[in-house]
């Protein structure tokens, strides 16, 4: 087996999510090379080079594959993946817009969000907003699967290994980066946060969600959202927490005016320990809430905040 | 421009699924089915260039049983012109689905392509970003503002870290996310009228696509269920117990 893992880079940096879809490739077992495209990212291909179990970082650092487009990075992945049996990319916004595009150009079928390997061909995966478990054998020749962070821990990096250029270059004619914005926050990145704290639908507004601010402070925490907070325009989009968004799981866990629809339980519903705040006793969070508490959360966050 | 918009019939995202005794699959007997919402929105958004006079034609196409058909004029009664459906009662992966789609464009020749993000009953993500690449067209993916500009279209899509525009060359492939816009409900009248609209019904064999696929599902289980906990009557006794019960704290 030799496998070969997408790394996902966070403004030039090695982004936390490697480490996870690196233990899961080390489950499959084999050979593991990491690729690096980017621009600039030397830093990153050297960090990669450390993750245990990591024998080969390629480095592909060219103009072309500047904010990992999809186009050229599938074109890429096409020209490197013939000395391999599974290639692998974290289930984030760019290992899912790229990875299905060398999956159709080599004429396999893509795994989504893989939460377990159970041998080199069968894995688990979720379906249905993770309502259903569904275990997949894949009889292709290449096996082409995003991995779901939160079904690997990373692993270390105590490794050392060698670094070497990739000297393939694409051309890309159809799409170019205009701009980005980016969130810029000192919290956590929410996949990889020990603790969520996050507000719904029920924090009234936007400036509400300073309540919040407080508690995430003195516990470390990402803060995150529902998809109805989201859509109201209290905060951006990059903190929903579900199906279609975010997947997190957390040591803890805390839902604020969250009512717990299934969407959003997808999204956190494996975290380790979970509290909900809600004014309805009847609302659905509680079902899956290992301590409830029923009230008024313009009450409760104050307090809660001054006791932490 | 024509547009093309890919729908699929899927469980209806209100429906709690049950998975079958025989871990076979998940139980769909008599479950109420709809189109899937993200390709609702992928057919807002086509309508909503026909009305912005960017599109002049738009067509659904499906693919899957006779009952898909239903889907299909549901997009007729938002506003689509006409409907392809590709009838087939087997399983069909997103790859077959994209090879399918792909010849749907080689013939119809859109000017873009709008699908879903993601299909909520597989919760794939992958038939937008495999149909451009069987294509050789860009593709913007996650997308919550689509504007057409003459030869190019500029894209915002919801990435991980917050938005990112990028242009694309047209035609291109678009997925829809759920910010993109909010899908109008259908009017009486445009459902009857909906019904005289013209639908072609295909099979796979008609594109000489292949469908079957090297991935088989050997299981369906239940996830672990969640015990539901405690509540706690004070912030008090919530510090408390996450302090000395949980232990996360
Ligand atoms: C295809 C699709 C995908 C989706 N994906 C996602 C997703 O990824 N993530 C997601 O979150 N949702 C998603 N949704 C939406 C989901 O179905 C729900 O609409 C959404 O999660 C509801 O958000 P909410 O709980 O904040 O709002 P509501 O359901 O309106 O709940 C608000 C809660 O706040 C409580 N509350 C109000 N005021 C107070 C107060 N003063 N003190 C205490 N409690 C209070 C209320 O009792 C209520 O329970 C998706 C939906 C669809 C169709
Ligand atoms: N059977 C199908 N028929 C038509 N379109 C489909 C079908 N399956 C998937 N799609 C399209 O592809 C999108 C993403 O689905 P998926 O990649 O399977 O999660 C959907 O929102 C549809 O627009």
């Amino acid at each position: 087996m030799s496998i070969l893992v997408l790394a996902d880079l966070h403004e030039g940096q090695l982004g936390g999510a490697t480490a996870h879809v690196v233990a899961a490739a080390n489950a499959i077992g084999g050979d593991v090379h990491v690729l690096v495209a980017g621009e600039g990212v030397q830093a990153a291909a050297d960090a990669a080079a450390k993750l245990d179990g990591v024998s080969k970082v390629r480095i592909a650092d060219n103009a072309v594959y500047a904010h990992q487009l999809a186009e050229p990075m599938g074109a890429l992945l096409v020209e490197l993946s013939g000395d391999y049996t599974h290639v692998l990319a974290s289930a984030s916004t760019t290992g899912k817009n790229v990875l299905p595009r060398l999956a159709a150009l080599k004429d396999v079928s893509q795994l989504s969000d893989v939460i377990a390997v159970e041998s080199a061909d069968t894995f688990k995966r979720p379906i249905y907003a993770g309502n259903a478990i569904a275990t997949v054998k894949s009889d292709d020749a290449l096996k082409v699967i995003t991995v779901r962070t939160t079904g690997f821990d990373a692993v270390e990096s105590n490794g050392n290994a060698a670094v070497e250029s990739v000297s393939v270059v694409v051309e890309n004619g159809q799409s170019s980066f205009v701009k980005q914005e980016l969130a810029q926050s000192d919290r956590p990145e929410l996949g990889g946060a020990k603790v969520v704290v996050s507000g719904g639908r029920g924090m009234g507004n936007g400036e509400n969600f300073k309540l919040l601010d407080g508690i995430a402070d003195k516990l470390g925490a990402a803060i995150g959202a529902s998809r109805a907070a989201v859509d109201a325009g209290f905060v951006p989009n990059d903190m929903q927490v579900g199906q279609t968004g975010k997947i997190v799981a957390p040591e803890l866990y805390i839902a604020v005016g969250i009512s717990g629809a299934i969407q959003h339980l997808a999204g956190m519903k494996d975290s380790k320990v979970i509290v909900a705040i809600n004014k309805d006793e009847e609302a659905p969070i509680f079902q899956v809430a290992d301590y409830g508490l029923v009230g008024d959360l313009f009450e409760i966050l104050p307090e809660l905040e001054s006791k932490l | 421009m024509k547009v093309l918009v890919a729908v699929k019939r899927v469980i209806d995202y209100n429906v709690k699924i049950r998975v079958k005794a025989d871990n076979s699959d998940v139980d769909l007997t008599n479950v109420k089915m709809a189109m899937n919402p993200f390709c609702e929105i992928a057919v807002e958004e086509a309508v909503r260039l026909k009305e912005k006079g960017v599109a002049t034609e738009v067509v659904a196409v499906t693919v899957g049983p006779k009952a898909a058909q239903e889907q299909l004029r549901t997009a007729l009664a938002l506003g689509a012109d006409r409907a392809i459906h590709i009838e087939t009662d087997e399983r069909v992966e997103s790859l077959a689905v994209a090879k399918l789609l792909a010849k749907v464009v080689e013939e119809e020749q859109p000017g873009l392509v709008v699908l879903g993000k993601q299909a909520i009953d597989t919760d794939n993500n992958q038939t937008g970003q495999m149909l451009a690449a069987l294509s050789g067209l860009p593709q913007g993916t996650f997308a919550s503002e689509v504007v057409v500009d003459g030869d190019k279209v500029n894209v915002t899509r919801e990435i991980d870290g917050g938005l990112q525009t990028i242009t694309l060359s047209l035609p291109a492939i678009i997925t829809a996310d759920l910010r993109l816009n909010e899908p109008r409900y259908a009017k009486l009248p445009d459902i009857m009228k909906a019904k005289k609209k013209p639908l072609d019904v295909k099979t796979p064999g008609d594109y000489g696509v292949e469908v079957a696929s090297k991935v088989s599902l050997l299981k369906v289980e239940s996830p672990a269920e969640r015990q539901g906990g405690v509540k706690v009557a004070s912030v008090d006794e919530l510090i408390d117990k996450l302090k000395n019960e949980a232990k996360v704290l």
